[in-house]
Order: structure tokens, then sequence, then C-alpha cells
């Protein structure tokens, strides 16, 4: 049974899919059970899997039977075990925390909704399992366009922005399958570890400097890297909340594990950090994309847009990590990538929360909202220690590790980018804290005639279907600071090749 | 020049397909109709096609169906060299399924974002978004 544990974790929920939809045209009530159930095998799996790996080391698995290079091949080694369990939870987390938010929200559509969201995670999962270059574009493409879908239900703005994320979403899409042609016209190959055995013999030929370069402006292009990341804050505030909380933490993290993986396991560290010389310039970017993403948050009053501004400086610091090029560095981006989509799902999760109550994204109407909801808010505050990096929480360690690796690669740039960070986003998270704790109640609040937000007295806690999710995802970070160390010297220690110091 | 020119004749579809992204790109980046920016992305789109079709192409060659190779495949040789190479075509199936996908949703949007607005040009939404 183990031994088909790398298919079953994508075939489980990509089978499901359609059962959720002819589940729904039955009885629209049967919708979320099936989705739920779908996500706990693939979570399942995914726990089975990590520990299957720890004991054996890496599993491969052939589709159809099919030996590779011929056929796909799916391989899980320490990382992808590692960034499967985190998918595959938060997916699973996320779906029961926001069925209240969903039944109210998509009352009419919720087969589409849940079949739309169970494809969306087969699409990460399989992103993050495969072992085939040209089949990580076909799932990179189910996860886009059930995002996009899923982005696009919402009300207001939530249409347009989406199409201005399938604009991006799709060339950046096109510029990855550009960047792999490339690499078949050169080698003959779609298999990854085949072509990272293939392609030492061809390195200096333009054809693969053209495919690393095409292959990762693309791949930044997808996760939001700095002078890309238009699209971004955009698509995850318009978002209906049940959709932002799923796609906001996962869509970008798992981009920024594709660029690991195909840094790492097909162009080989050795090409990609020392050949091409172009880690000074990314890590650089990656310093413009934390100063100014985090000034980007200070500079708006919602709530969400400043979350997904953060998402922004986020991905500055994993990529910065990983093109540090140290050992340091890598765990720290790996590390991160596991803490920040606990982390930013947590806050958004809380937000969701938070709006769904009170009516309202605009921080200025937060006043007294510890009074009113207690646990909410103190989940909030935990999600917005770790963000900040306040041990024990697992923000704090996650950028220990980037800065020890920072200070080891002599990029000063960078260490100061990340102190500055946790210091905006001190203010940020405090700013918020301050109004919902000390601001007294004033007269405007939640005046209907204003059309926005509802009077404070008919403020309730959330129902208790979201306040278990939350107060569970706020012992996760913990959880994850606490064994920090552990998850780095047994796992991602094996995950980062032997050669990188 | 001689050189600049055979080199040119020579990978004649490289150009095209480069030239397509290009107009593609340009569409999407210049034009205002949001219709008229679906077409820019998915002339993208159908440019790396395209260029995959292209590469698996050889001049004079066959397609891979051996002939008469129905039960005694096994005592004559095949020589690839003979054959096009199918692989980057059936690639391109399901690449074609995407993009016809992608333009499905796209197109749908867009649907969505004229109930709400009364048109597709970029500069009225904008204006509509800030009237509200």
């Amino acid at each position: 049974m183990s031994a088909h544990f790398p298919g079953l974790v994508v075939v489980i929920p990509l089978v499901s899919a359609f059962l959720v939809l002819i589940g729904s045209l039955l009885d629209r009530r049967l919708a979320f059970p099936l989705a739920a159930l779908a996500l706990l095998g693939s979570l399942l799996t995914a726990i089975g899997l990590l520990i299957h790996v720890m004991h054996v080391g890496l599993v491969e698995y052939h589709l159809a039977g099919w030996a590779p290079p011929v056929g796909i091949a799916y391989r899980v080694d320490h990382l992808n075990a590692l960034v499967l369990v985190a998918v595959s939870s938060v997916a699973f987390i996320n779906l029961l925390g926001t069925r209240p938010l969903v039944a109210n929200l998509f009352e009419d559509r919720l087969g589409p909704f849940y079949t739309l969201y169970v494809l969306l995670v087969a699409g990460l999962l399989g992103i993050v399992v495969t072992g085939d270059a040209f089949n990580l574009y076909v799932l990179l493409e189910i996860a886009a366009l059930t995002g996009y879908a899923l982005v696009g239900m919402g009300e207001g703005r939530a249409p347009l922005s989406s199409l201005n994320y399938i604009f991006m979403g799709t060339v950046g899409a096109s510029f990855y399958l550009l960047g792999v042609g490339y690499l078949y016209l050169v080698t003959g190959t779609l298999n990854m570890a085949d072509l990272a055995v293939r392609l030492p013999a061809v390195y200096p030929s333009k054809v693969v400097v053209s495919a690393f370069v095409i292959c990762l402006a693309g791949l930044c292009l997808k996760m939001g890297f700095f002078p890309l990341h238009a699209w971004l804050p955009n698509a995850y505030s318009h978002a209906p909340d049940p959709v932002s909380s799923l796609v906001a933490p996962l869509m970008t993290k798992v981009m920024v594990y594709v660029m690991i993986r195909i840094m790492l396991f097909v162009f080989t560290p050795a090409f990609a950090f020392d050949l091409m010389n172009i880690s000074e310039p990314m890590v650089w970017l990656a310093v413009a994309a934390i100063v100014s993403g985090s000034f980007l948050a200070l500079s708006t009053k919602r709530l969400k847009r400043m979350l997904t501004y953060i998402i922004v400086a986020e991905v500055g610091y994993m990529v910065g990590g990983f093109w540090l090029g140290n050992r340091l560095g890598i765990s720290g981006a790996i590390l991160h990538i596991i803490n920040d989509a606990v982390m930013t799902f947590c806050v958004f999760l809380a937000a969701a929360a938070l709006i769904s109550r009170t009516g309202s994204d605009r921080i200025d109407d937060m006043q007294g909202l510890f009074k009113k909801m207690p646990v909410t808010m103190a989940v909030f505050v935990i999600a917005g220690l770790s963000i900040i990096g306040v041990p024990p929480t697992c923000g704090f360690f996650s950028k220990w590790y980037l800065i020890s690796g920072a200070l080891a690669a002599g990029q000063y740039g960078f260490v100061g980018a990340l102190l500055l960070s946790s210091l905006i986003n001190l203010v940020l998270f405090f700013r918020i804290f301050e109004v919902a704790y000390f601001e007294p109640f004033d007269a405007h609040h939640g005046d209907p005639s204003s059309g926005h937000g509802r009077v404070l007295s008919e403020v309730q806690e959330a129902p208790l279907e979201m306040l278990a999710p939350l107060v569970v995802t706020a012992a996760l970070l913990f959880a994850l600071g606490i064994y920090a160390g552990d998850i780095v010297s047994l796992i991602i220690d094996h995950a980062i090749p032997v050669g990188i110091l | 020049m001689e050189s600049l020119l055979t080199n040119f004749l020579a990978k004649y579809n490289y150009w095209v397909y480069i030239g397509l992204v290009m107009i593609g790109m340009y569409a999407m980046i210049a034009k205002r109709n949001l219709v008229k920016k679906i077409v820019g992305m998915n002339i993208v789109q159908t440019a790396v096609i395209l260029f995959y079709v292209s590469i698996g192409a050889k001049k004079g060659k066959m397609l891979p169906i051996i002939a008469h190779g129905h039960g005694d495949s096994g005592h004559q040789a095949v020589h690839a060299i003979d054959y096009i190479n199918p692989l980057p075509h059936v690639l391109m199936l399901t690449a074609i399924v995407v993009s016809v996908a992608t333009l499905g949703v796209a197109l749908a949007l867009a649907i969505k974002i004229y109930r709400r607005y009364g048109t597709l040009e970029e500069n009225e939404i904008a204006q509509r978004i800030n009237e509200q």
C-alpha cells in the first residue's frame, strides 16, 4: 500500500474532485463531506509518505509502470515530502475552517466551489510530487486555472483582478514551458533526474543559459517576486475570503518550491550558483522585494491588502535566502516555506473570521474587537508575532537561519532588509492591536449609512467551527517553532544536496 | 549579412515563434480592450505550441508509424532517424487543451466584467471603479 502513496496523494483529490461534482448534483450538502474526505485522505497519505521517506530515503513511483525517462516518474525526497505535508494540512484545515463562510457566500454554488477547491489542491500536490518537467507544467496549469476561477467567483473587482492574474500567470507558465522546451531540445529528455545527469555535458551551450533565464523569469512571475508582483495584491485581496486563505499561503510557496527544485535538482547547484553568477543580483532583488513589500503594507488601510503586501515581502525572504547559496540560507528558505505557509494561512483565516463578523476589512473598523472576539484576536496576535519573528513562534527560527546564512555569505544588505522588515511588521501589527484593544468605540463605527461595517454590539465571536481550526493552527505555529531544530536536522538537512556547504 | 540571412532562413521556425510571442506580448501590454488582451495571451500560448511542434518535425521523414510493422516488427530494424519525433507533438495536445481552457476561463471572466461595468475598455472600467 505504502508503495502507491506518491501516486495516491495526487490521485485521491483528482478523482474526488469529480465525485464531489457528481455528489453535489444529487444533493448539495454532499459536496463538503466528500471534499473533506478527499483532503483528509491526501493529508494522511502525505504524512505516511513523509514518515516513509524519513526511514528509507528517496521514493520513486512510476505511473502506469512505465520506467523513466520514458514514463512519468513521481519522485519523493525529504524536500517534497515536507512540502506535501504542509500543503495538504493547510488545505484540509482551511476547508474545515471556512465551511460556514462558504455556505454563506456560495449557497447555490457549493458543488462547483468544492470541486474547484479539491482540484486546486490536487494540482498543487501534483506540482510538488512530480519528477517530470512537462508534467509539472500541466499540474501548474491545473492549479492555476482552478485558482483563477476561484478568485473570479468573488464580488466587486474580483473578476477584473482574476483576469489580470490570468494574463500574468499564463505568460509565466508559457515561459516555463518554453524553458522546458529548450532543455528538451539539447537533452532529449523531460525527466528531472535524467536532465540533471545529461545537462552538465552541454553546460556552456547558449540554449541551456536561455532555458535557465526563461524558466527563472516564468517562475518569478508565477510566485510574485518583486518587479513581477503587480498582479498579486489585487488578486489575493479581492478574492473571496475562503479562497484567499487557501491560495495566498499555498500558491506562492509552492512556486518557490518549484524554483528550488528546478535550480538544485535540474540545473544542479554548480550551474545555478557558480556558472551563472546571478546570486548577487537575485539577493538584491529580494532586498528590494522585502523593503518595497513592507512599505506598501504600511501604506494601506485595509487588512487583507496589507497581508498580501506582507506576502510580497515574504517571497523576497525565501528567494533571497535560497540565492545566498549556502546551506544555512537554503535551510532557512525551505523552513520558511513551511512556516510561512502556516503563518500566512493562520493570519488570513483569522482575518476572514474578523471580516465575516464585522463586515468590513478596514483597519479603522476593528475597534473593540479584542472584547468582542477574544479567541480570534488572540490567534491573530500569535500569527502576527510569528510574522514579526518573536520566539518561540516559528517565524523567528526561519528568520534566524536566513540571517545567519546572509552573514555567512557576507550579504549585509539582506540582513538589513530582514531586520527592517521585522521592524515594519512590528509597526503593522501593533497598529492593528492598538485599534482593536485600546481605541474607544466611536459613534461612526459601523454606521449603516456609511455603507460598511455592522454595529459593534451585534458583533459576536466566530462560530466554533472556525475557532477550532484557528486554535489548532496557532498551536501549530508554536509546535513548528519548538521543533524547528528537529525539522532542520532530520528533514531539511537531507533535502539539500551534499555539495552545498 | 549573408550569414545572417542564411541563419534566418535555416531556422525560420524559431523566428516565427519569436515574432508571434512579441505580437502577443505587445497586444497584452499596449491594448486597452480586454478581449484584445485575451487574444494576445492566446497568441503567446499558440507561439509556444508552434515552437514545440516545429522542433519535432524533420524534412522528408515519415510519420512515426511502422509500415507493415504489424506482427513482424521484431524482424526489421527501426531507424529513429527516418521518422519525425512524435513526443513534442503529443505534449502539445495537452498544451492545446490547457490553452483552450485558459481562453474559456478568461472569456467567462470578461463576460462577468462586462455585465458589471457595461464595457470592456480598461480605462472606462477604471473610471467606473473610481466613480463608485
